[in-house]
């Protein structure tokens, strides 16, 4: 790269092309503007998650209740620490690439192959981690019902632990069969019905008598709800869900219509519709971002094989890329944030 | 474009220390969530939430002028990428926010139950 020219004292080289202004290459800057516009589209997204967060605040869900797996330790609550590996992952593949930067900074041909190797391979690890984070998501552990009026019910036990429909919910044999193609006419279809009808819980419950009801209401401990008859206060804290009496929760749950397990687009069983929605959309659209950078490492990696930016004498290409990776680093920060840790 | 060739790779591995030293004190504050913190409300949010945005944009900096080495860049170039960015992002939360707080007032105190 020749270095940078100003328009001081050559009049005449001003518009004759290969001016910087700004000291950096054509495609770095533009890489930088593309960087400006996407980190807008995803604060856009972010601030849309906020918006609706704060339309539904006492009603949210908790993050560290809904993202409580880890591999190979079932039925161990372990919030946070699968998240914080994929952080972690995330980060390392970061300093991996800006040590292949660092390595082209020197023309070190070899140094920079190895360092683009792990950022790939970090990266490949990164997604693979999401996918496992939205099998779990999307199967769910619980169950949950929900109302005509539209809230979600969990069930916990006298201790105020939650307990799944599966540990409770009688078997009356009055399923139904899912409507599937080989009985169905081309046009019918219909999704997946859940395991246990509303009837089936319904009668569980009642077979039950320690079960009581938990309902998104977020208790916040102030005076009108301190006092509230219908709310089981030995068992509700602060800043935790709402636990209802027993007679309550009876009542709540003759109201039932759906029985929710997992999350989809529409219903998920951790509360608020929006919330799985927005998980799906930007989770997924950062994960979207990591496989369009591991694609564009592999480009950029067979090149630094092939030895293109050895002849070229700049390795500014493996630069450009690395921004690029970095800042869907930056992205996943924010995301960790927002989702998991507020 | 004019980078001195020298080897930054001890910064590089000082900033990674630093990035997982915050992720690791976030994670922990996440996991116990002190009830001081947590319970204490500061200009419409709790304290934890403060401390956890005030890290996220500490490493975001830490990212964006280490790792994407904009503290190389020309002051003309860091300007033209970062206050665009940090005017339009708070402008946008500022905007979205203050909505949805008014929009769950308007649901909290509406004669309509909507959510039962």
């Amino acid at each position: 790269m020749e270095a940078t020219v100003t328009t001081a004292n050559s009049e005449e080289k001003t518009w004759g092309g290969g001016n910087e202004p700004m000291g950096a290459s054509y495609g770095k800057l533009m890489m930088w503007f593309f960087i400006v516009s996407d980190a807008l589209t995803f604060s856009g997204f972010l601030a849309a998650y906020g918006f609706s967060r704060f339309k539904f605040i006492e009603t949210w869900p908790l993050a560290d209740e809904v993202f409580t797996h880890f591999p190979f330790m079932h039925g161990v609550s372990a919030p946070m620490y699968y998240v914080a590996l994929m952080t972690f992952i995330l980060i390392f593949s970061s300093v991996t690439m800006v040590l292949a930067v660092d390595a082209g900074h020197q023309m070190k041909k070899n140094k920079v192959i190895i360092y683009m190797f792990l950022t790939i391979i970090g990266g490949m690890i990164f997604v693979g981690s999401q996918a496992w984070e939205w099998k779990n998501f999307i199967k769910g552990e619980y169950g949950a019902i929900e109302t005509k009026g539209g809230s979600l019910l969990q069930f916990v036990d006298k201790d105020g632990k939650r307990v799944a429909l599966a540990d409770f919910s009688a078997s009356l044999h009055e399923g139904r069969e899912q409507l599937k193609g080989n009985k169905a006419k081309w046009f019918m279809s219909e999704p997946s019905l859940p395991t246990y009808t509303v009837a089936e819980v319904q009668a569980g419950f009642k077979a039950h008598p320690d079960l009581l009801i938990r309902t998104e209401v977020i208790y916040e401990g102030d005076e009108a709800v301190a006092k509230d008859p219908k709310i089981n206060h030995d068992l509700t804290k602060i800043k935790h869900k709402t636990v209802l009496t027993r007679a309550e929760s009876e009542a709540r749950l003759a109201q039932a219509t759906f029985v929710v397990e997992g999350a989809n687009l529409t219903r998920n069983e951790y509360g608020s519709k929006l919330f799985a929605d927005f998980f799906f959309f930007i989770t997924g659209f950062h994960g979207f971002h990591v496989v369009s950078g591991i694609i564009i490492n592999i480009i950029i990696f067979f090149n630094v094989l092939l030895g293109t930016y050895e002849k070229r004498k700049s390795y500014e290409m493996v630069e450009k890329v690395g921004l690029y990776w970095h800042f869907v680093d930056l992205v996943w920060v924010f995301v960790f944030t927002v989702f998991y840790l507020v | 474009m004019s980078h001195d060739h020298v080897s930054n790779t001890k910064r590089i591995w000082f900033v990674f220390g630093l990035l997982s030293l915050v992720t690791t004190v976030e994670v922990i504050l996440g996991i116990i969530k002190p009830e001081f913190l947590h319970l204490t409300k500061f200009l419409g949010m709790n304290l934890l939430n403060w401390i956890f945005y005030i890290l996220t944009v500490f490493k975001a900096y830490y990212i964006v002028w280490a790792f994407m080495h904009m503290e190389g860049e020309k002051s003309s170039l860091r300007s033209a990428v970062v206050y665009p960015v940090v005017f339009l992002i708070l402008y946008l939360l500022f905007i979205l926010l203050t909505e949805g707080h008014y929009i769950y007032g308007v649901f909290k105190d509406s004669t309509i139950k909507w959510n039962f």
